[in-house]
């Protein structure tokens, strides 16, 4: 078997080896061993990447082709750049993050980790696809775990918050499918024969009036799981209900699956079409980004605060997309991966601090860096990562973008630009806000005094996620050389 | 005429067998072993579907009333195989309810005269055969609707459908007399060089589509279908949704395909508002209800508007998709009423709120419940999101995007109603959950047997490339 495909085929047999265990204890070993061995063939595919690279210059590496159904020549088409590389080793990296975070999962833990190892097997495979039909199977694959994810694990209105999410994901999906079918159907108009492989596509030119029909139907498709703004409303509601782990990959990796979508499909297939809807979509995401930041603000619930600033940075993805421009796109990537780190960290240390305080409400916390200060400590460093502050991985990307984008010399992008700029301002000042409140001054509650400690686990899933949040601040550039090459190859 | 052409009929021969069999077994058996006949029936009609699949010949009889392909091979098979899982789903209710009523064997021979029917409508070659074969393929079934004599609303469910079906059949029976009227032949293969789209011809082919769309329950020809699933007991419900729909739509395709063809341009249009309202109809009252038979009365109802969304296209890719729509749809409805049955069968419960926390006591038939809904809702990687998937591209390729979106946007509200099952299932917890059960072997089987199909028949792509070439005919 290839290298991509143990990516699909390993959670594969993770989850049936779950099947025949009996009891948490089992049942997490198991897939933290399944996680471990991904984890393992990420950093060896990224070595392999750079190997392989080296020597061969296409757009796809370690390709693969294998005919499924013929009449509609569906494909299942797989191969990686550096894009999907980095985000492959970002998901692996989540994943297992979020089951050591579920250490602890008492209410069917065999399924719990079962729906989870879908999860990311969905993702994975999405990654890995280089056929439309494919990506939409495993995209869906992906989206349909949450329902029982967060019905089944989550807390508080858990049912609507399930149902709204599946729905809005899915209903979405509908519309990706019209778009998805609508380039499929003008894949031949140069005359060859019609197929869903995104290779083959890129190189036709679609006319420019299906571009202009299809684009916005295949970049809403995507965008909404990537919390465009006036879609954005699942997200919040989906990770206040959502259980700690489920919240990590949610925000870390399946909402990347939106910009990424994008990314691949809509601007690579559609740049006509794109150059045309950018405006409209521009003003849409910029608005996410100050609309998300404001929200945040205005939030006392931790979950909601980082539900919302996560509208806000991939809002910044989105309107990094849409500027054409290889920085602005390198910075995009950077965000995604950056984000997903920082975000997972976040709900990983808010779900540590609710199990122990049962409140997630920010006025009745204070003063937790005298009661727990690993996880304290650690959250002011997310915060500062999440504010974009030098030496992180959030200063690297935002830096990117916001360069890239302000090199379009027309007002209206200049505009939108600065618009955009200013939410990193108000970024700074909920994240402080947080800080300030539930970590600084006295303990406010004496019940608080006698938390206890944090656990290897825990400490283990945090780190996992730190390490890469600093390391991609120290020494941005191996990652950003992966992803700038493969933006090159692909504007050719 | 050679003693050898009636090989042709062989499966007719075979069933009619079977049922005259059953009435020999039914005078010699004693009335204490009368239990026994169930094995007897499922082991002859065991045999019979799996003799279906081998030495296929085509041909005609019959001065060309009755004709063969291996297009309709394979639709009787089909219809087999869900007729089969259809018995080993009902196996434990006729044993533990019908045989002490003494009307065990009378269930069966009802059963298969009812799918002979459906045998010579799909083989006929002209419409005498085809109305035949309609009628032997619905009276039974009313006849089984009220079979639960004890049950008020098992009778009521039996006149409905009878009322309903005759009502139906007459209009239909008038549509033929029409399009006779003006091509002046029944024979499909003489109607189909003289067919015009005069005023009188349309008027017939109208009145015959609503016989058939009864069958379909298609909108505006669908009231009779939530009640008499309701009242009829579960294993006709899901015969009469799987197997009689099934039938029918096989039938009004190749109809359509061949002989309708030079009215393309008139159906195409026809279909494309029934599709909507059916799909739009089905999916706004299955949101409500409460009767798993009901909801999945309301459920099977748009799925008969998805199934058109094949047809529509008129194209072989169209015509291949919505049998392999229908193969799929067989499948995930009988694991879902097979769900429903065993449930039934052991508490008499039937409501989606029995239904909560039923995961923590019954995992499996959750899971099978779930796999079945997923597979009806078009969730991947199970069977129906093939089938979901390329109905939309075959309906897309004629240039319908607006119609895939407004399915596509259904399907999503489709979902919604699937997922209160598995929310009931799975998430809601009750203090008085049904009870840890096993069922009975043949159960057993006949649900392994959906969920196989429900898995396999998607990822395993060569059977629809089967399907594409026996269809070939339809491309002309």
């Amino acid at each position: 078997m290839d290298i991509l495909s143990l990516f699909v085929a390993v959670p594969v047999l993770t989850i049936l080896g779950l099947l025949l265990t009996k009891g948490l204890a089992q049942a997490r070993v198991v897939s933290m061993v399944g996680s471990i061995v991904q984890l393992g063939m990420a950093i060896n595919l990224v070595f392999a990447y750079f190997r392989e690279r080296a020597v061969n210059d296409s757009v796809m590496l370690f390709t693969r082709d294998l005919t499924w159904f013929e009449n509609f020549n569906i494909h299942y088409a797989i191969g990686v750049d550096g894009i999907s590389v980095a985000l492959l080793l970002l998901t692996t990296i989540v994943v297992l993050a979020g089951v050591f975070i579920s250490w602890k999962v008492e209410d069917l833990p065999k399924e719990f980790f079962i729906s989870l190892l879908v999860l990311s097997t969905g993702v994975y495979g999405f990654f890995i696809s280089l056929d439309l039909f494919t990506m939409f199977v495993f995209y869906e694959i992906a989206v349909i775990p949450m329902y029982l994810l967060i019905g089944i694990w989550g807390s508080g209105p858990k049912e609507y918050s399930a149902m709204k999410l599946t729905l809005m994901l899915m209903g979405a999906s509908a519309v990706l499918l019209v778009g998805v079918l609508g380039i499929y159907f003008n894949s031949n108009a140069d005359g060859g024969e019609l197929t869903f492989n995104i290779l083959e596509i890129a190189k036709v030119n679609i006319q420019f009036e299906a571009q202009k029909l299809f684009f916005p139907l295949t970049f809403v498709g995507f965008a909404v799981l990537g919390a465009l703004f006036p879609f954005h409303t699942w997200s919040p509601d989906g990770h206040a209900s959502a259980p700690t782990a489920v919240s990590m990959l949610h925000a870390g990796v399946l909402m990347k699956l939106g910009g990424y979508g994008i990314f691949r499909v809509a601007l690579f297939l559609m740049p006509e079409g794109a150059m045309d809807w950018s405006w409209f979509f521009i003003i849409l995401s910029a608005t996410g980004v100050i609309y998300g930041a404001f929200g945040a603000l205005r939030q006392t619930d931790l979950k909601y605060i980082n539900a919302y600033s996560s509208v806000s940075h991939l809002g910044m993805v989105l309107f990094a997309l849409l500027m054409f421009n290889k920085t602005a796109w390198n910075g995009a990537i950077l965000q995604s991966l950056s984000h997903g780190l920082m975000t997972a960290l976040f709900f990983a240390l808010i779900g540590m601090i609710y199990g122990r305080t049962h409140t997630r409400d920010i006025t009745k916390l204070g003063g937790l860096l005298k009661v727990i200060p690993f996880i304290s400590v650690i959250y002011v460093v997310a915060g500062m990562a999440s504010l974009g502050l030098p030496g992180f991985s959030g200063f690297v990307a935002e830096m990117n973008i916001f360069v890239g984008a302000f090199q379009n010399e027309q007002l209206f992008y200049r505009i939108a630009t600065i618009v955009s700029v200013s939410a990193i301002v108000v970024t700074a000042v909920y994240t402080l806000r947080v800080v300030g409140i539930m970590l600084m001054g006295k303990v406010t509650n004496p019940e608080y005094l006698d938390l206890p400690k944090t656990t290897w686990f825990e400490k283990t899933g945090i780190l996992l996620l730190l390490i890469p949040v600093v390391g991609m601040g120290v020494a941005p550039l191996w990652i950003s050389d992966m992803v700038m090459d493969s933006i090159k190859l692909f504007m050719q | 005429m050679d003693i050898s052409n009636f090989l042709l009929m062989r499966q007719e021969i075979m069933l009619l067998s079977i049922v005259l069999l059953l009435i020999i077994a039914e005078i010699f058996i004693p009335n204490d072993k009368k239990s026994s006949i169930v094995h007897f029936a499922i082991f002859l009609f065991g045999i019979h579907t799996i003799l279906g699949f081998v030495g296929l010949s085509e041909g005609s009889l019959f001065g060309g009333s009755f004709q063969t392909t291996k297009l309709v091979y394979f639709f009787k098979n089909v219809l087999n195989v869900g007729v089969l899982i259809v018995l080993l789903q009902s196996a434990d209710w006729i044993q533990e309810k019908v045989v002490k009523e003494n009307k065990g064997s009378e269930f069966f021979i009802l059963l298969f005269s009812s799918l002979l029917g459906m045998y010579f409508m799909i083989s006929a070659g002209d419409f005498l055969m085809f109305y035949i074969g309609l009628e032997l393929g619905t009276l039974p079934v009313a006849a089984l609707a009220a079979y639960e004599t004890s049950k008020r609303i098992s009778s009521e469910s039996g006149i409905k459908f009878i009322l309903s079906a005759a009502l139906a059949s007459g209009a239909a029976l008038f549509g033929v007399s029409l399009l006779y009227a003006t091509s002046g032949s029944i024979f499909f293969a003489d109607i189909i060089p003289t067919i015009t789209a005069s005023n009188l011809t349309i008027l017939g082919f109208v009145l015959f589509f609503s016989g058939l769309a009864f069958k379909i329950s298609i909108v505006p020809f669908h009231f009779w279908t939530a009640d008499v699933y309701e009242g009829a007991p579960i294993s006709v419900s899901s015969y009469l949704s799987v197997i009689s729909k099934g039938a029918a739509v096989f039938i009004l395709m190749i109809l359509l395909f061949t002989v309708l063809k030079p009215l393309m341009y008139i159906w195409e249009n026809m279909i494309y508002g029934l599709t909507i309202a059916t799909m739009l109809i089905g999916n706004l009252f299955a949101l409500r209800q409460q009767n798993m038979k009901r909801f999945l009365a309301f459920s099977s109802i748009a799925q008969a508007g998805f199934i058109l969304l094949g047809i529509i296209s008129g194209t072989q890719l169209g015509a291949t998709t919505a049998i392999y729509f229908v193969l799929v749809y067989i499948f995930s409805n009988l694991a879902a009423f097979g769900v429903v049955q065993a449930i039934s069968l052991k508490t008499g419960k039937e409501n989606m709120d029995d239904y909560n926390g039923l995961y923590r006591t019954n995992p499996k038939l959750s899971l099978v419940m779930m796999l079945a809904l997923f597979s009806l809702a078009g969730i991947p990687p199970v069977a129906g999101f093939f089938g979901k998937f390329f109905l939309f591209t075959s309906a897309a390729s004629e240039g319908y995007y607006l119609l895939v979106f407004i399915a596509a946007a259904n399907a999503t509200v489709s979902l919604y109603y699937y997922l209160l099952v598995v929310r009931a299932m799975f998430i809601r917890k009750n203090e008085h959950p049904i009870p840890f059960f096993n069922s009975k072997i043949y159960m057993r089987l006949g649900l392994i047997v959906s969920v196989i199909g429900i898995l396999v028949l998607g990822l395993y792509s060569p059977l629809y490339d089967y399907i594409f070439e026996l269809n070939g005919f339809l491309n002309q």
